[in-house]
């Protein structure tokens, strides 16, 4: 992890008169990060993101990207931001060409042909160009979205549920993307999302929210390490196999029972433990099957959050 | 500054509801301009019927000066409604399209986009009334060729002389551009609040009614505070085809509109800085 901080964010809030949207918030994003931002709705992860942009201006607290003070500063840090807020809109009476030309031309980006042309083959709309944008499917606006968001070649790229809607396709070819961005154009990612996969197979940090407030932060590695996790072990007989849980020290981790399918909650260590202990005793043990994902980690998180 | 306000004015000018004033104001244009070419002459002499028994008139007054005053008069009042089309929807209407998110996410300042939209606004409001000159004034020149002006002001009826004209009616056209460009600050001002294009339009709409009916009514009050209501001053480029013209109450008319204009820009422009963008 590089140390260069890219967001310091110190006891954000936002109130809309009494409901409290975001809550005394800390956040850290480092240089080359794809920092994850889950939360469930209404957790405050759309008010953040619309903060980061100075288009919601916080109740208290302070916003530094790059270094500076995003309210002293921002024209000079937006030219160094990509984002795309929450789901695409664009002028709808205009080309795909001539949306990226103007967003482009604002942000002071190289707007020539060429410029234009190597954005919309990124995303995969170089043959669709001419088009109005009102023709477009909500996918192909997705992908203008993220077109727009990197015309200016941005050095910090904020994306707010970039792939909803997107059929799984599309999720793929957006998540690729964002490796791609991440790894060989060393961008720094913020990405709120509500598809956890999608942000454990991508993100290297993450944070969870919930009611405007941060519950968990770190990186994703040691945020699923520190929990247990279900696997289910398929078995030939699953009778014989609880008798011989039962009487193991893992009979406080069985936790269910479906078929062939025994499910117990383990530690990461426990489960090749687990699998020899049952071969030596003669199971057959035909699959392991971790169930555990951060979609449990946040469930629980977020449920503990809400007690 | 340059490039915002020329992307503004390339939006405005790619949305159909721009063309509706100019296509209004030709077609209105044309049908009076075909109406009177066919019936002028009846219309005329109705015009001076107690006047060609004293007098005898001789030259062209039924000719493209005659024709482009009726119709500055007869139009004007239903041109705001063209302008506030455009003016409510150049902030509401990026709201409604939820385009405010790619917008103001650029490293152009809320002030600069704000005033790059007024000023894009001012610069279809003022092409719509060249429209209006070339089309009225213009057009019905070539048909109805030039002559003397024939207007009734203050009760009397005044002749102007052919070469006497042309100013007149360039002066009466800015002034005219100075009038709507108050009722195009009007819904610029009602199209920062809200996040719906048809408000402003009813909005300013509804406040040039209320201030017209409130100056009709003969009440002295109501008459005694006329001259405060901005659509008072509105109608002043009629006073250009006054003899003498009265430059003095021309130039406070125009202060007044002016001094709204900017008045109603600055407080739209700092509720538009001081705004969440939440659509």
């Amino acid at each position: 992890m590089n140390s260069e901080q890219v967001i310091e964010v110190r006891g954000l809030t936002k109130k809309f008169h009494d409901v409290v949207a975001v809550n005394n918030l800390d956040l850290n994003v480092y240089r080359g990060d794809v920092f994850g931002f889950l939360g469930p709705n209404g957790a405050g992860k759309s008010t953040t993101i619309r903060m980061l942009l100075s288009l919601i201006k916080p109740s208290a607290g302070d916003i530094k990207i790059f270094g500076k003070p995003l309210k002293q500063n921002r024209q000079e840090i937006m030219t160094k931001i990509g984002a795309i807020v929450e789901k695409p809109d664009f002028y709808l009476y205009l080309s795909a060409y001539k949306n990226l030309e103007i967003l482009g031309r604002i942000s002071g980006a190289d707007t020539s042909n060429k410029k234009i042309m190597e954005m919309l083959e990124l995303v995969g709309l170089e043959k669709r160009y001419k088009s109005k944008v009102k023709t477009f499917s909500h996918g192909m606006k997705q992908r203008l979205g993220l077109a727009q968001a990197l015309i200016h070649d941005p050095e910090l790229i904020i994306l707010d549920e970039p792939t909803t809607g997107l059929d799984p396709q599309g999720m793929k070819e957006i998540r690729d993307l964002i490796i791609y961005l991440s790894s060989a154009k060393n961008k720094t990612i913020f990405l709120s999302s509500h598809i956890l996969r999608e942000v454990e197979i991508i993100a290297s940090r993450m944070i969870i929210i919930n009611k405007g407030a941060t519950q968990v932060e770190g990186t994703v590695d040691d945020l699923l390490k520190s929990d247990k996790v279900s696997v289910t072990f398929e078995v030939d007989n699953s009778e014989t196999t609880l008798k011989l849980v039962n009487d193991s020290k893992w009979k406080e981790s069985y936790k269910s029972t479906s078929k062939n399918e025994i499910v117990f909650e383990l530690g990461k260590n426990e489960i090749p433990e687990l699998n020899r202990y049952l071969n030596d005793k003669g199971v057959s043990v035909s699959a392991v099957i971790p169930v555990r994902s951060l979609e449990d980690y946040f469930l629980k998180i977020t449920e503990g959050g809400d007690k | 500054m340059i490039t915002l306000i020329s992307i503004e004015l390339y939006k405005i000018f790619k949305k159909w509801r721009t063309y509706i004033g100019f296509i209004a104001i030709g077609l209105l244009t044309i049908i009076v301009q075909v109406a009177l070419y066919f019936t002028g002459d009846a219309y005329l002499k109705s015009m001076t019927h107690g006047l060609s028994n004293s007098f005898v008139m001789v030259g062209n007054l039924f000719n493209g000066y005659l024709i482009a005053n009726l119709v500055l008069m007869g139009l004007f009042v239903h041109i705001p409604f063209l302008i506030v089309l455009v003016g409510g929807d150049l902030l509401a209407g990026e709201a409604t399209a939820g385009t405010y998110r790619i917008l103001l996410i650029r490293p152009a300042s809320r002030n600069k986009i704000v005033s790059a939209k007024f000023i894009a606004g001012i610069i279809y409001t003022f092409l719509l009334l060249v429209w209006l000159a070339v089309i009225s004034l213009g057009v019905s020149l070539i048909i109805f060729g030039s002559g003397e002006l024939l207007v009734f002001s203050g009760g009397k009826i005044v002749i102007f002389a052919a070469n006497d004209i042309l100013w007149r009616f360039i002066c009466a056209y800015a002034y005219a551009a100075l009038s709507m460009s108050t009722v195009f600050a009007f819904s610029f001002l009602f199209s920062s609040l809200v996040e719906n294009a048809i408000g402003p339009i009813v909005a300013t709409m509804a406040v040039i009614i209320i201030f017209l009916i409130l100056s009709a009514i003969p009440v002295d009050f109501l008459q005694n505070i006329r001259e405060y209501f901005f659509t008072s001053h509105m109608i002043q480029w009629n006073e250009f085809f006054a003899d003498p013209v009265n430059y003095k109450e021309i130039l406070n008319s125009a202060l007044i509109l002016a001094s709204h204009i900017i008045g109603l820009y600055i407080i739209s422009a700092y509720l538009f800085i001081k705004k969440d963008i939440l659509s």
